[in-house]
């Protein structure tokens, strides 16, 4: 069921890698360039998947977010991508946490402490961090509606 | 005082401002261009505050102590150069507010309550500020009034052709800016007040960006109401101005009530004070209010005809020099129609991106949709890059814009 190259976990920073960059940056400008660096990596999503139905609201620029389960494995696949290059280098973080992982893994994740541990927290501003946590719940939602519907 | 046809000393007025002679925590001189937003606030202004604060504070219009009457009296001699500032007649048409945002929703709500009836129509137009629209549309649900919107041209100047279609003998109110802090679009002010006057309209005006770079007088123009804060014009934040006519302010109902702005209180009604103190509920920000009138000063000092020549200057220079930066669409019309504001996309690169970019470059813009989302739905984007440019702003600092363009897209890889 997965044919989706875009966004596969080959494709993706590890979070480690993230926090290290971080931690040797410091600066919390620096940091956000890295983040641009990361965007601009992002592998692109289809352009047929960036629909209404796939936007997810709340962000300042247009984020668009599509999540697959693959049977086999019991992981969720997420694909996202925004116009914003600062928020695609959000979107690897999220992805870098959340990526093939199963709707359990993915429900105990405890993201708030990788956004602290990035220090996240402090530097974003409270629209961008309104729009980081809509991503946040949609990925949160999906996992869950898979676990009722599938429970593991 | 007033230094007419003398231009402006751009270096003697920006050294004026404290703010703008340091480096920003990452050593880079500042390049302030978010203006629009709030201006910068000279040492004068900063003195008066710290004036009042260390030498005769005291709430105002209660205390018969010294201090008390040093406050009413200060606070009078703002009132009367604002008076002079706008032309207006009387000191009593001068309302201090919070800001223009709070104006307009005092205006809204008093003629609302007072004027409008169900079907009766406000007229506002698409390249309004929110301030200038959700208040309109906050009244007109509660009376059953409608709020229509004149469109503007391909250009982004108001749609004067039609104004009659929209300006008709159902309009009670239109109400406008003076120059909209998107597009840079300025108004002609007296062709609209004669319109709106023609079909008994009472004639609003959202003067928060205006008042920076066009000079007005109420009288002259025919102007009904017009608003403003402080922080936009070199002034402190957290006051504004409401201008009415006084017979309007007579008229008309006031929004908030207790404190001041009484006659008397019974058990079961009251009656109001005059303007401006029945519209002056509460302690008014009056520390905020008297050092207003500094930095009205400051302005008058050079004169805003010299401060409009040197911005025209630089959104002209702006304008040319941003030419060469690939993908790049300005919105609103030609210099010859608009403010200094320059308000801008870049293809390929996202205004989120851009304004931190530039802010590597020690420039501060603003992106987003600057508080005019039914504009920007119009103009089919969801946010821009704004540029806003003050008198103290330099040709130097308009080539730091450019360059950090530039520079910002080569780092999105744009080039």
């Amino acid at each position: 069921m997965i044919d989706k190259t875009n966004n596969d976990t080959t494709d993706l920073v590890p979070l480690q890698e993230i926090y290290e960059e971080f931690d040797f940056l410091g600066d919390s400008e620096a940091q956000m360039e890295y983040l641009i660096d990361l965007g601009l990596d992002l592998p692109r999503m289809p352009a047929d998947e960036k629909t209404e139905q796939n936007r997810v609201h709340g962000c300042q620029s247009n984020v668009w977010m599509v999540t697959d389960y693959d049977d086999d494995s019991r992981k969720l696949h997420l694909h996202a991508e925004s116009d914003a290059m600062i928020v695609n280098g959000l979107i690897a973080v999220l992805l870098a946490a959340f990526q093939s992982q199963t709707p359990r893994d993915i429900l105990e994740t405890d993201i708030h402490a990788v956004f602290d541990r990035l220090g996240l927290d402090r530097h974003l501003s409270p629209q961008r961090k309104n729009g980081l946590n809509g991503m946040v719940n949609r990925i949160r939602q999906s996992a869950l509606a898979r676990l009722e519907a599938q429970p593991d | 005082m007033t230094a007419i046809n003398t231009p402006l000393d751009v270096a003697a007025f920006r050294a004026q401002f404290p703010i703008l002679q340091q480096k920003d925590a990452h050593g880079r001189k500042v390049v302030y261009l978010d203006n629009g937003a709030s201006s910068q606030t000279p040492q004068s202004v900063i003195d008066r505050t710290v004036d009042v604060y260390s030498k005769f504070y005291a709430n105002a219009y209660r205390g018969a102590y010294e201090f008390g009457q040093r406050i009413d009296d200060e606070l009078e001699s703002s009132r009367e150069t604002i008076r002079n500032f706008i032309g207006a007649e009387r000191k009593e048409e001068i309302v201090f507010t919070s800001g223009t945002t709070a104006s307009l929703n005092v205006i809204a709500q008093g003629l609302g309550s007072t004027i409008l009836k169900e079907g009766d129509e406000i007229l506002i137009t698409l390249m309004e500020h929110h301030a200038n629209i959700v208040p309109w549309q906050m009244i007109a649900k509660r009376t059953g009034a409608v709020v229509r919107v004149l469109p503007i041209t391909e250009d982004g100047r108001l749609d004067l052709e039609q104004l009659p279609q929209h300006l008709t003998e159902k309009t009670k109110i239109f109400s406008v800016t003076g120059m909209s802090n998107m597009l840079g679009t300025i108004n002609d002010l007296p062709q609209l007040s004669a319109a709106a006057h023609a079909v008994g309209a009472i004639f609003v005006v959202d003067a928060a960006q205006s008042i920076l770079h066009e000079e007005i007088d109420v009288r002259s123009t025919g102007v009904d109401f017009l608003t403003f804060s402080g922080h936009k014009l070199y002034g402190p934040t957290g006051v504004g101005v409401m201008y009415g006519r006084h017979d309007l302010l007579e008229m008309m109902e006031p929004l908030l009530g207790g404190g001041h702005m009484i006659d008397r209180v019974y058990e079961d009604h009251s009656t109001w004070a005059q303007p401006p103190a029945k519209f002056e509920a509460g302690t008014i920000p009056f520390v905020q209010a008297i050092a207003l009138k500094p930095a009205i000063e400051l302005v008058q000092s050079v004169g805003l005809e010299a401060i409009k020549t040197h911005e025209h200057e630089l959104l002209t220079y702006g304008l040319e020099r941003l030419k060469d930066i690939p993908g790049l669409t300005v919105y609103g019309p030609a210099p010859e129609h608009k403010g200094a504001i320059i308000t801008f996309t870049v293809e390929g690169a996202h205004p989120q991106d851009l304004a931190f970019l530039l802010n590597r470059h020690g420039v501060c813009v603003r992106h987003g949709h600057h508080c005019t989302m039914p504009l920007h739905d119009h103009l089919g984007i969801s946010a821009s890059v704004r540029a806003s440019f003050a008198a103290y702003n330099t040709r130097d600092e308009v080539d730091a814009l450019h360059d950090g363009l530039v520079a910002a897209r080569k780092r999105l890889r744009l080039d």
